[in-house]
């Protein structure tokens, strides 16, 4: 197990290079000077002349590439121009608002859409099946985003039982934690929700018309016995790899939802930092983004021998 | 088998030929639900789309300040917007922008995705470095690089079209290669490159014929994500620029308003839902019908 989680670390390292690459290149997609770009049109040459310079940008471009490099190898993500602090400290004091919100709506995604799949695949062609995956693929299609806004405009406009926005950390109070992230925890999910339903019940019809279920149906174990005990373990190879994708979807999602719902995230700071074009804090997030996707999905892969005593490491 | 491609080819030609094999897709496809209900919607869109100008019963971008925020009612079937405007005529030409985006998007995907995927997939000398660069792309969330890529190059139409096709080609890319990776190593490929076909026409002419199915239920879904992707972008402030309407910048545009004129988000929300819904099911529908491997 060791070998391999090493194994699939050293793999990684490659793209790893790539991805610290490509959020150092994203600041050359904008036209013309970014230092002038983060600026007002009215700033002085000056100005522009020591933001490039602050930036690096006045140096040869293998110069700013290595000492871009040579920082992240140190944990060093940068200085954000506008906040005036670290990057890094940036992230991580936002981390547990973000963290929170995406774990939640995984929980939730996960744990409804394995329920909405199963009880589909088990009511196979039936009207709960069908209305099941007419919900789900409903999820698919609506705009996070605006689901979060309507949501807003029922439940804590109209019905008053939510905060319309904003956020309390669970240390300072549980309760009005849990009022402030349940609805953007919902819109966040939903979409995710949808995808992993339906993932589960074709996983799970796939196990279900197999011989070894027969066998525990004619030797007399009651139905839902059979689906827990012989169904669920046996489709949950694909449902995990759903998962890994799911938790990229949350992330992407998380930015846009942190927005509706004015929760102070990782999400919100990358928003405000793309629309300012402070553009460490661009290149600081995106990598920290990926590295967490990519962390995720080596996990993903130790998972599946977990689950699966039959997915040989190797 | 050999026979019947002669018979084939002595009663009717190479028309009769293709007919064979279209029909019982066209058949299955035409018996699919998922198809046949996402097909009308889609095409309820796209008309919707082509007539904008014949079916808006106003000029979606002419204020009137006298009729700010109307509700829904005879004159205005989904009431106006804060500056007047009439928003049913915003939602059918906002459809039709936010089509040539997706659609533009799909093309943009469907040429690189294809092109790198085919590459990739092929020559394996170039697997490597390609497909690791692909992988890196993918470790960033697709919204991520959507909104990222559109800020960066400034907003417009065609730099949304350009960052929705960055975001969505690594997949894309990745299906091609997988679907290209199998075939190349199958016996016809082999018979045709025995019989002196190149590189460029083995691949072109054999070996990406069969990567269609998969690269065509890719590009539904790719379509279905622009769409939602585009109101993304704008809702954050990166999307096409006002006042030309899309289905995303109306929402945007009216979300200061939403507590006394909900009706401005939740119709161009519904006609995304519509949109998006159609080309799902319209996926679905070509998954199943024509590449049942990817069935789910």
């Amino acid at each position: 197990m060791l070998r391999f989680a090493l194994k699939r670390i050293l793999i990684s390292v490659p793209v790893l290079g790539l991805v610290s690459l490509i959020s150092f290149a994203i600041i050359w997609m904008v036209p013309g000077d970014p230092a002038a770009a983060f600026l007002e049109a009215s700033a002085s040459p000056e100005a522009v002349a020591a933001l490039r310079h602050e930036l690096g940008l006045d140096q040869p471009f293998y110069l700013q590439m290595l000492s871009w490099y040579g920082r992240i190898l140190h944990g060093d993500l940068g200085e954000s121009i506008l906040l005036h602090r670290s990057v890094g400290t940036a992230i991580l004091e936002r981390l547990p608002v973000t963290l929170s919100l995406a774990s939640l709506a995984l929980a939730f995604a996960v744990l409804m859409g394995i329920l909405a799949g199963v009880l589909a695949a088990m009511r196979h062609g039936k009207w709960t099946d069908q209305s099941i995956m007419t919900l789900a693929l409903l999820g698919l299609s609506v705009p996070d985003f605006w689901l979060g806004i309507m949501l807003i405009f029922g439940f804590a406009v109209g019905l008053g039982w939510f905060p319309t926005g904003g956020y309390v950390s669970p240390s300072v109070s549980f309760v009005g934690w849990a009022r402030c992230i349940v609805l953007p925890a919902f819109s966040l999910g939903a979409a995710q929700l949808g995808f992993i339903s339906r993932m589960t019940r074709s996983a799970m019809l796939e196990v279900l018309g197999q011989d070894f279920i027969r066998t525990a149906d004619a030797k007399g174990l009651p139905r839902s016995a059979v689906v827990v005990r012989h169904g669920i373990p046996n489709a949950l190879v694909p449902i995990i790899t759903v998962a890994g994708i799911v938790a990229g979807g949350l992330l992407g999602g998380a930015l846009v939802i942190e927005q509706v719902f004015s929760l102070p995230g990782v999400g919100r700071l990358i928003i405000g930092a793309v629309l300012s074009r402070d553009f460490p804090v661009i290149q600081g997030s995106l990598l920290f983004i990926a590295l967490v996707y990519l962390s995720v999905n080596i996990v993903v892969d130790l998972l599946y021998a977990v689950v699966d005593p039959r997915v040989r490491l190797g | 088998m050999d026979s019947a491609a002669h018979t084939l080819e002595f009663e009717g030609g190479w028309l009769r030929a293709a007919l064979r094999f279209i029909m019982p897709t066209v058949r299955r496809l035409l018996g699919n639900r998922s198809f046949t209900i996402g097909a009308s919607l889609v095409v309820f869109v796209l008309l919707v789309a082509c007539f904008a100008n014949v079916l808006a019963p106003y000029d979606p971008v002419r204020s009137n300040f006298r009729l700010r925020l109307q509700p829904p009612g005879a004159g205005h079937w989904f009431g106006t917007d804060h500056f007047g405007r009439d928003l049913l005529s915003r939602v059918i030409y906002g459809g039709r922008l936010s089509m040539e985006i997706g659609l533009m998007a799909v093309l943009a995907t469907g040429v690189f995705g294809t092109a790198i995927g085919a590459v990739a997939g092929y020559f394996s000398s170039l697997d490597g470095v390609l497909m690791r660069l692909m992988d890196a792309l993918m470790a960033f969330p697709t919204i991520l690089v959507a909104i990222v890529v559109s800020a960066m190059l400034g907003a417009s139409v065609t730099n949304v079209i350009i960052a929705l096709a960055v975001a969505t080609t690594p997949h894309t890319a990745r299906i091609v290669r997988s679907s290209v990776l199998v075939t190349r190593e199958m016996q016809y490929v082999e018979a045709a490159r025995a019989l002196g076909a190149g590189d460029f026409r083995l691949l072109f002419g054999h070996v990406l014929l069969n990567a269609l199915a998969p690269l065509i239920v890719r590009l539904t879904y790719v379509f279905a994500i622009a769409i939602l992707a585009e109101a993304v972008l704008s809702y954050v402030g990166v999307g096409p620029p006002p006042p030309a309407p899309t289905f995303g910048n109306i929402i945007a545009g009216e979300r200061e308003f939403m507590l006394t004129a909900p009706w401005a988000m939740i119709f161009p929300g519904l006609a995304i839902i519509v949109a998006v819904l159609g080309l799902n099911l319209l996926g679905d529908g070509l998954r199943d019908a024509l590449d049942p491997r990817m069935r789910i």
